[in-house]
């Protein structure tokens, strides 16, 4: 991988930061007038999500990470392991459990997600911003409480909880908002 | 060749009418508040065959499109050399207002070419220009206050260290705490330089303007050096809201300890694989013929009329940055 000087510095490059891949957030050249030049960068570890702060001496390079986005389709669980698929090069990947954490409760099977591959391996796995699941639980709406708005919990195939509307029952699909975990609205089968 | 239709060159240029008005005003200021001191304005060339040597400064040099090019011309760093040979000529107290070229600067604070406002006034030391730097932010910002601030003070109040007297690897510890990864070793004036610009200027000059004067000896540029226990440099900056506005010396005079430290700079620029430049033999003749004691300032007047207009970007107050 090639090594990028902090005049290349920039949003959005992938470097490696003490043997981790990280995303350059922002970079700034601070130098006094007389002095020496700096470049002091804020950076996301893309393994841990934290962010960091470091500053180099101008003309210093760092290591580039070899890190790309790229659409895999999702197959299915082992229990351990999340499997996806490349539709055009029909290579597959395995996602560890660190990386689909807050993801495998939205996932049934065949959706299509932007994998983060660093080293052609999934590092972060983001699911369709809109996902279509069948409710498998939820208690009666009382009915006469709609108009005040209220909600009630209920699960859906995969697992996952979300908060629906009182009127919406048990075995109906719906769609929800992967980004806020949230009901959208009921889907005419 | 085919151009480009006319509405997609983009010609505009990046300010509004209420900073080329601001722009304009207080470049009236300055020139108002010198000529009512008796300091006079003067103007030097912007080529150079001896650019400035200091090793964090890259000199644009220049290609001729000539046949039969002259020899090695450069854009000044700033116009510090030409007025320095103006006052060992007896010209008084002058100021400039000189645009200015610095390659490989670029960013919030930084473009390659900007404007200087230098200025020296003989028979001053640093602190009585101090002084004058106030009254001209009295007149420019409206900043009827300032503080006065030394090095020491300022790293005892924000770093608990002293600046002065800190070991190399007690400033590479503090350095390393606050985020400076390094691949080479370097010296104290490296760390000096990222402790300052990290930790202490970005905190400097709010509410009120700060003046922060006599510099650890290994940051004395062209400064002059006042024995004591520890030694300083005679050197001062300027900030405001953090942003370091210009820096200033008690004059170094003596030729032969300007001489050792353009060697200096050069051994440095050696170092650390740049070309060395030629040294400026006439500054020197000038210095061995006796320039008058006197204290100089380069104050950067993008910054200055971006901290008035409140800008966060020194491109803001610029008509056509780069």
């Amino acid at each position: 991988m090639a090594s990028y000087s902090t005049n290349q510095f920039k949003a959005g490059l992938k470097v490696l930061l003490d043997g981790d891949p990280c995303s350059i957030l922002e970079n700034e050249f601070v130098k006094p007038g007389k002095g020496q030049a700096f470049n002091r960068v804020k950076l996301r570890n893309l393994k841990t999500g934290r962010v960091i702060e470091r500053t180099y001496k101008s003309g210093e390079s760092l290591e580039g990470a070899d890190v790309v986005d790229k659409e895999f389709q999702y197959l299915y669980s082992d229990g351990e392991l999340w499997h996806f698929m490349d539709p055009e090069t029909y290579e597959q990947v395995a996602a560890g459990k660190t990386a689909m954490e807050d993801v495998a409760p939205w996932l049934k099977g065949q959706e299509t997600c932007l994998l983060t591959l660093w080293n052609g391996q999934p590092l972060a796995v983001a699911p369709p911003n809109f996902v279509i699941l069948t409710i498998t639980r939820t208690d009666p709406g009382v009915r006469g409480d709609t108009a005040a708005g209220g909600a009630k919990p209920a699960t859906l195939e995969t697992g996952a909880v979300v908060k629906v509307p009182l009127f919406v029952e048990n075995g109906e699909v719906i769609k929800i908002d992967t980004r806020t975990g949230e009901y959208v609205s009921r889907v005419k089968e | 060749m085919i151009k480009p239709p006319a509405s997609v060159v983009d010609w505009r240029p990046c300010w509004t009418p209420r900073i080329l008005r601001l722009r304009a005003d207080l470049l009236a200021r300055v020139r108002c508040f010198f000529s009512q001191r008796g300091v006079l304005e003067v103007d030097t060339p912007l080529l150079t065959a001896t650019p400035s040597a200091d090793p964090n400064l890259m000199p644009m040099r220049l290609r001729s499109v000539s046949a039969d090019p002259n020899p090695e011309y450069y854009l000044h760093t700033s116009p510090e050399f030409p007025m320095k040979r103006l006052l060992a000529a007896g010209s008084g107290p002058i100021y400039q207002i000189a645009h200015s070229f610095r390659d490989d600067e670029r960013g919030r604070l930084h473009q390659p070419e900007f404007s200087l406002l230098e200025w020296y006034r003989p028979g001053f030391d640093h602190h009585a220009l101090m002084d004058e730097v106030a009254d001209l932010l009295e007149v420019t910002l409206g900043a009827d206050r300032h503080e006065r601030l030394s090095v020491a003070q300022a790293f005892a109040r924000f770093l608990d260290l002293d600046p002065h007297q800190a070991s190399l690897s007690e400033l590479q510890t503090v350095a390393r705490k606050n985020g400076l990864r390094l691949a080479q070793s370097a010296d104290e004036a490296v760390y000096l330089d990222f402790l300052m610009s990290h930790c202490v200027a970005p905190d400097l000059g709010t509410p009120h303007p700060t003046l922060l004067y006599d510099y650890p000896i290994s940051q004395c540029a062209y400064a002059q050096i006042r024995e004591g226990d520890p030694p300083v440099a005679e050197r001062f900056e300027v900030f405001v809201a953090g942003i370091e506005l210009g820096n200033g010396y008690h004059e170094l005079i003596d030729p032969v300890e300007q001489r050792m430290r353009f060697v200096a700079e050069n051994a440095k620029r050696r170092h650390v694989g740049l070309p060395e430049m030629p040294l400026d033999e006439r500054l020197l003749a000038a210095l061995a013929c006796g320039m008058p004691e006197c204290a100089g300032i380069a104050l950067g007047f993008d910054r200055l009329v971006m901290v008035a207009a409140g800008a966060k970007r020194l491109e803001e107050v610029m008509a056509f940055p780069f």
